[in-house]
């Protein structure tokens, strides 16, 4: 693949010694902010832990009416993202500025289909009325089968926001590709949104089988 | 940035409302939040004035019982959400921290700036909360009355979120810049206490932060579509929204403490010209308070109906905070051992700071009792030990801190009488407020309530009388400042004769804090080898 324009030269903030030094920094923080994310859904999973310390028969009831196949479905596509992006980050470092925009488009046309699928998903369980408890009309469910769906619809809705919000970051990744403003000796937007990316996908891994493979 | 010009400072650099509003100097930064703050603070004053003047006789005096839930509400929200947290670290801290470590800024100037306006955004939330029906659910938002009363709850905890996550950029900000920021030769135990301790704040700021948010968020999507686990009609446990609440509302006690307790180890090296007794345990004592202050949130729920097996692990390990405390008190009193002290302005807050934090300490580890804390639950008892530990503590050190960095941040000195009879008033006033409030707690007198036994009254009253000397002290205070800005005398690089690294750049500092990168070759309190020329 040829480049056609130049890439445009990256210019270290004035507060730092060096490009490396910038990158590193900019790693650690973003690292730091992940840890927060984790914290951020830790909570809800301490939710999800006592829900099913205590109502345990309503995780069995849940799972037949959850569909599985749409979930491994998503978790493919999940992890499928996950690479494509790696793959975007490699090409930049590699200065093939075409292919970081196709592995980019890809990460996002997945990051698109996930939320279809969720989509179908959604629309599933509203028509049943499998919803929080205040808008909760399902017939024949068990009394608290609503506190499952409650906790369902909080996080994997968390979670679809962030992927809405991965989409954004990508977009702005493609616009600022396109420029010319990734190449070998800076990357680093690329590869914070990459971290951010993966832990979406991370979140996805572990929302999966709490919800969709109890059995 | 060029070449500065003599008589140029981070103020003169560039001009206009708007090299304000983007700016990406962190000392600009810090001087924009310390005006919210200042504001919030005065915001939250008024209505602790209101909400007194409302207990000074039993009966209806100025409010009814419901405005007066909302007053004492909004009195809490605003003076930890909007003041206490971000207090002394977005303004002292990050106007310092950078010349701290000899850096030319934080780590993510943008970041920084975002926090400022994200500060400001979930700040008009809480505004916007206040006059459209404001929450009256007490600032610790307790389910189910938090997810049933009529009161506009929702815009309050998404002020709350938001400045949540304010606090967290500050946090990684701060952590990053300290890991990466550090000028030649600055290592880790060269590192000023006060920097210590912002980065212990910011290891607090960072893990307990996103768990208010997500508890917030979990109390809105409650009361919106009702998710259910913390209303038992619909099989959830109201105790669970006080454990997620506490894992972070107790730690951002120490969000609150930590950078306090950092502004009294600069302030009792410079004023008593020594070096800190026993560095790494002062500075390994702040990570041993934040490490702590994760493990305790239970002391909350004694009576909540936890098991007794979690009363007594939490009890315990809420003993263990007053050990690291302690080695910080004894340290700084050991410090001034044969010192040459002078009793300038900044110090007497430092005093006040010792004494106060440590009555607040110690009524800590009463409460921490089980048995006891069955007595003095939800009573006035509470209510003092914690303000003695907030204002007693926090506001104090922050007060100092103000005094001690004042001539760095402006350039200009005030008055130091005018200083030292605010300094009275506030001192007077302050105990005369909460030291009654001890008493009434262990009187009975439960916290929050609109009215009260009419053998109470004496005390109340005399506490109601103590808020006005307070304000008197804080206008005092107010207007030397002010007019310290208009017609100070020129305060110079260094008029303590400090040698902490921030005393070394020029007043105010330029732009880019150093007009060469320093090296760092002493520690920041070597009295006892460095002579100032």
């Amino acid at each position: 693949m040829k480049i056609t324009e130049p890439h445009k030269e990256h210019i270290v903030a004035h507060h730092f010694a060096n490009s490396k030094h910038e990158f590193d920094s900019a790693r650690l923080g973003m690292w730091i902010f992940l840890v927060t994310e984790v914290l951020f859904f830790g909570a809800l999973f301490v939710a999800y832990a006592f829900l099913r310390w205590s109502y345990p028969e309503i995780f069995v009831e849940a799972h037949h009416i959850l569909s599985w196949k749409m979930g491994a479905l998503n978790t493919a596509i999940l992890i499928f993202s996950s690479f494509t992006m790696v793959m975007a980050i490699r090409s930049a470092q590699l200065n093939q500025r075409l292919k970081t925009s196709l592995y980019l488009i890809t990460t996002m046309i997945c990051a698109f289909g996930f939320l279809v699928v969720k989509f179908f998903e959604y629309s599933a369980k509203i028509h049943h009325g499998y919803l929080p408890a205040k808008y909760f009309v399902a017939h024949g469910a068990s009394e608290y089968l609503h506190l499952f769906f409650g906790l369902y619809f909080t996080m994997t809705g968390l979670h679809g926001i962030h992927v809405l919000v991965g989409i954004g970051l990508i977009i702005w990744l493609l616009l600022r590709n396109r420029k010319g403003h990734f190449y070998s000796n800076y990357y680093t937007p690329l590869e914070m949104v990459g971290l951010y990316w993966h832990f979406v996908d991370l979140v996805w891994i572990f929302l999966f089988p709490l919800f969709y493979l109890v059995g | 940035m060029s070449e500065s010009l003599p008589g140029t400072n981070y103020i003169n650099a560039v001009s206009g409302i708007k090299s304000w509003l983007t700016t990406l100097d962190h000392k600009r930064i810090g001087i924009m939040y310390l005006l919210f703050i200042a504001i919030s603070f005065g915001l939250g004053g008024f209505f602790a004035l209101a909400l007194r003047l409302e207990l000074l006789n039993p009966g209806q005096l100025i409010v009814s019982a419901k405005q007066y839930n909302q007053l004492f509400t909004l009195h809490g929200a605003v003076m930890v959400f909007l003041f206490i947290v971000p207090s002394i670290p977005a303004s002292l801290g990050n106007f310092l921290l950078p010349i701290q470590l000899g850096a030319k800024d934080v780590a993510f100037p943008r970041l920084n700036l975002a926090s400022l306006y994200l500060y400001v955004f979930g700040a008009a939330f809480c505004v916007y909360s206040m006059v459209s029906g404001a929450a009256d659910t007490g600032w610790t938002f307790y389910t189910p009355y938090s997810s049933t009363t009529d009161t506009s709850v929702i815009s309050m905890t998404l002020g709350a979120f938001i400045l949540g996550f304010s606090s967290i950029f500050t946090g990684i900000n701060f952590i990053v810049t300290v890991h990466k920021m550090r000028a030649p030769g600055m290592s880790w135990f060269k590192l000023p206490l006060f920097t210590w301790s912002l980065y212990a704040t910011a290891i607090i700021q960072v893990l307990a932060t996103p768990v208010l948010g997500i508890t917030l968020l979990l109390l809105i999507v409650e009361r919106l579509v009702g998710i259910g686990i913390f209303d038992p009609a619909l099989g959830g446990d109201p105790v669970l929204f006080q454990h997620f609440f506490w894992f972070y509302s107790h730690p951002a006690v120490y969000i609150m403490i930590l950078p306090a307790m950092g502004v009294m180890s600069e302030l009792v090296t410079t004023f008593s010209k020594k070096n800190i007794f026993g560095y790494k345990m002062v500075a390994f004592s702040s990570i041993a308070i934040a490490i702590i202050s994760f493990l305790v949130w239970g002391h909350h729920l004694y009576v909540s109906g936890q098991s007794d097996y979690a009363d007594m692990i939490f009890s315990f390990l809420t003993y263990l905070v007053a050990i690291p405390s302690a080695v910080k008190v004894f340290n700084w009193i050991a410090t001034l051992y044969n010192g040459e002290i002078e009793l300038k302005a900044p110090f007497l807050y430092f005093i006040a700071f010792l004494f106060l934090f440590t009555i607040g300490g110690f009524t800590g580890i009463m409460l921490a009792s089980l048995s006891l804390d069955v007595h003095l639950h939800d009573t006035y008892f509470v209510v003092a030990h914690f303000h003695y530990v907030m204002m007693g503590g926090t506001v104090m050190a922050f007060l100092g801190g103000i005094h001690y960095w004042w001539p760095k941040m402006f350039g200009k000195m005030y008055s130091e009488k005018a200083a030292i009879v605010a300094w009275f008033f506030i001192m007077a006033g302050f105990n005369m407020v909460f030291f009654t409030q001890f008493i009434l707690g262990t009187k009975g007198m439960p916290r929050r309530y609109y009215s009260y036994l009419d053998q109470f009254q004496p005390l109340h009253a005399f506490s109601t009388v103590g808020t006005w000397v307070l304000t008197v002290g804080f206008l005092i205070m107010a207007f030397y400042l002010v007019e310290s800005l208009l017609n100070g005398e020129p305060a110079g690089d260094n008029p303590w004769g400090s040698l902490g690294l921030e005393w070394t750049t020029q007043s105010p500092p330029i732009t880019e804090n150093f007009a060469d990168t320093p090296h760092i070759i002493h520690g920041p309190y070597d009295y006892d080898k460095v002579k100032l020329s």
